[in-house]
């Protein structure tokens, strides 16, 4: 499957460059103007947070950040509508959509893949859906050239990262510390070797993500992997300092991901 | 429907489900994060090992008949048979049990295997705080160190019940996310567990969450039914015309249900709460007032809006106050072999005071739900029926909450 992740990861490998992801929550604030902002802030991939009531695998920073969408009325059609307005002004970075399995099934997996597709999204990250019951939603999302990411964790041993890595596309996500979103990163030198393994089971690239907040701790991290992926901290920048607060936030966090490994 | 479980696979008996892949029907699964899979694939290898083991039984059996007081018996309520004026109501009594409910069936259960498993800590979710108490206890009894999560609603709602877990050692969590009820402790639960996945046993309190779940504490709370079943054809030489039990994520229902799932003529009734009413909005009735969705590691029916966000479930009685149902629930619905009624906290709050006075038994609030449908149900099938109710826990823990309602000063 080729669609803009491909792409985007082949071109940073070719400037052996490390890629930064941000992520952020649609409905939060004014989220069409950070979403718009943020290609030009430095961010090679968009992850956009659909908002749901029971993030489970969440921590504080974006529990909230959704509780503040829904309060402000956000739903998934206005989520996919954000990124059909972004689709217009962009047609080159990848953006994610990340987020929670009952608002999708509720919409319906097929519904949803393709109205997906028609705004411009390239992938999903189903944070509640493990490989062993994605067959449908996978199967709807392939139809629709989405790739479906998986995520592998410190949890994940050899023999399940067989099962992780199985019809994965895009690039695997590695969550680097066994724990919600925002709570602190793991050591880098085992995320390091965690990366490789992830990497030659999948022959995908692999971004690293889950409590990365400082440019430093990013810059080390995008020595080893593909990819930096920073959530919470940007959620929690753009809530105290709003687009300008959040854009600063991830111009230093990705020109310390860019130049790593110069 | 999950691509593995070819036809064949599929049990043909409605008492055999789960299938290979946790699914009762379409219900059920394994909807977790990646980082908790493992934990739930070494749970489920854990306990069919467990299952297969006599010795692993034989010590339940022990505690269960020592310590948590088993069998409990069943009990003909006479005076409350002659007030509803129709059908002979039994009462199956775990309200008896050590800790006044049915969930210490399903905690010392968890609690042995987590045990066996070498895990060194315990957390729980729990909403009336009759789960969060019993797993305190028999973590108090092995000696682990316990972690209850608890939303701030039920911590004020259930004081009495929060004060007996800190006397019992555990630590007890005022989850104040979401709308701080059953639901959020229960993300919050989940959260320390993808946190501390090696070392810790999350014992969940009710027939919900992913993948072994569901059948095990079932099958743990059988024990309800099984006894109950032989209990009556020892008392009465027959069955039951209908066994009814309230629901909040259905564990003492399933329990009771389970045994006599196959046996075609006994109906079964299950009680969920409709707070001020499931027209009003106000309530806790996922199989009434819900739809199929996927939350807290399955899909079953869920309290809802348009977007697939979860709506707050409302019921006077905190161990009802959650907005999905077991998975084995939603199929046993939608196979139409159980029937789903529901009753009101008004109702519940008057059948709370009809029982103690007729009996001299203080319901909790959970069942008292389930005593108003046994009132109509006993009209219904008239002096020849047989009702046998699973009197699920005992009402102590209520009676600072009953008072305020009933503007009495303690
Ligand atoms: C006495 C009692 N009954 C019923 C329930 C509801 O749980 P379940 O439906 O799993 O039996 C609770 C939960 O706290 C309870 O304490």
């Amino acid at each position: 499957m080729t669609n803009r992740l491909t792409t985007r990861f082949a071109e940073l490998t070719a400037y052996n460059r490390a890629g930064f992801v941000a992520y952020m929550m649609a409905g939060d604030g004014d989220s069409q103007g950070l979403l718009n902002a943020l290609p030009a802030a430095g961010a090679d991939v968009i992850e956009l947070g659909m908002p749901f009531t029971d993030p489970m695998a969440d921590g504080p920073s974006i529990q909230a950040s959704a509780l503040r969408a829904l309060e402000a009325g956000m739903t998934l059609k206005g989520t996919l509508a954000q990124a059909a307005e972004f689709r217009k002004r962009d047609t080159e970075t990848p953006l994610v959509l990340m987020g929670y399995a009952n608002p999708i099934f509720s919409m319906g997996w097929e519904a949803f893949a393709k109205a997906a597709a028609k705004a411009g999204v390239d992938g999903l990250i189903c944070v509640d859906v493990p490989p062993e019951e994605d067959n449908e939603l996978r199967t709807a999302l392939t139809k629709q050239g989405i790739a479906l990411i998986r995520l592998a964790t410190p949890t994940t041993d050899d023999d399940r990262l067989a099962t992780v890595v199985a019809n994965t596309a895009g690039f695997v996500y590695y969550v680097s510390t066994t724990g919600v979103t925002g709570a602190g990163t793991g050591v880098v030198t085992e995320v390091g070797a965690a990366v490789d393994r992830v990497k030659a089971a999948s022959g995908l690239p692999v971004a690293v993500g889950f409590g990365v907040r400082e440019p430093e701790q990013a810059e080390a991290i995008a020595k080893r992997a593909d990819a930096v992926v920073v959530g919470s901290a940007i959620v929690d920048a753009m809530h105290e300092g709003g687009i300008d607060g959040a854009t600063g936030l991830v111009k230093r966090l990705a020109s310390a991901v860019h130049a790593a490994r110069r | 429907m999950s691509e593995t479980a070819s036809a064949d696979t599929r049990p043909n008996a409605l008492s055999a489900w789960p299938d290979i892949d946790g699914r009762f029907g379409d219900f059920g699964g394994r909807f977790v994060a990646e980082t908790l899979m493992p934990n739930i694939l070494e749970l489920e290898k854990a306990y069919e090992a467990a299952k297969a083991d006599p010795g692993f039984k034989a010590e339940m059996d022990l505690f269960l008949t020592d310590y948590v007081g088993k069998p409990s018996p069943i009990y003909f309520a006479e005076r409350l048979t002659e007030a509803f004026g129709g059908a002979k109501i039994w009462l199956k009594r775990d309200e008896l049990n050590h800790t006044g409910s049915h969930k210490i069936n399903n905690c010392l259960g968890q609690v042995l295997l987590a045990k066996r498993m070498g895990k060194t800590r315990i957390i729980a979710e729990t909403g009336a705080g009759q789960h969060g108490v019993a797993t305190a206890t028999v973590a108090a009894r092995f000696g682990i160190p316990c972690t209850v999560f608890m939303g701030a609603t039920d911590v004020e709602r259930q004081a009495p019940n929060v004060f007996r877990m800190k006397l019992l050692g555990a630590e007890v969590i005022p989850v104040t996310s979401g709308t701080g009820t059953l639901k959020d402790a229960m993300n919050e639960a989940l959260r320390d567990w993808v946190t501390n996945v090696s070392d810790t046993f999350y014992v969940i309190g009710t027939v919900a969450g992913p993948h072994p779940y569901p059948a095990m504490v079932r099958d743990f709370q059988s024990i309800i039914g099984r006894e109950a079943r032989a209990q009556m054809m020892d008392r009465l030489g027959r069955l039951p015309d209908a066994c009814v039990a309230c629901i909040g994520g259905g564990s003492n229902a399933m329990g009771l249900f389970h045994p006599f799932i196959e046996d075609e003529e006994v109906r079964l009734i299950g009680v969920e709460a409709a707070g001020h009413g499931v027209e009003t909005g106000k309530h806790a009735a996922s199989l009434k007032g819900g739809r199929p969705g996927i939350l807290h590691g399955n899909k079953t029916y869920l309290l809802q809006d348009d977007d697939g966000q979860i709506i707050d479930a409302h019921s006077i009685s905190a161990g009802l106050d959650y907005p999905g149902i077991g998975p084995e629930h939603a199929f046993l619905h939608d196979m139409k072999r159980a029937e789903y009624v529901s009753a009101t906290d008004e109702e519940a709050m008057e059948m709370f005071q009809l029982c103690t006075k007729l009996e001299g038994i203080i319901p909790a609030l959970e069942p008292s739900h389930a005593l108003a449908r046994v009132r109509d149900l006993a009209k219904e099938l008239g002096p020849d029926g047989v009702i046998l109710m699973n009197m699920c826990g005992r009402g102590d823990k209520d009676v600072p909450q009953v008072a305020r309602m009933l503007g009495v000063e303690l």
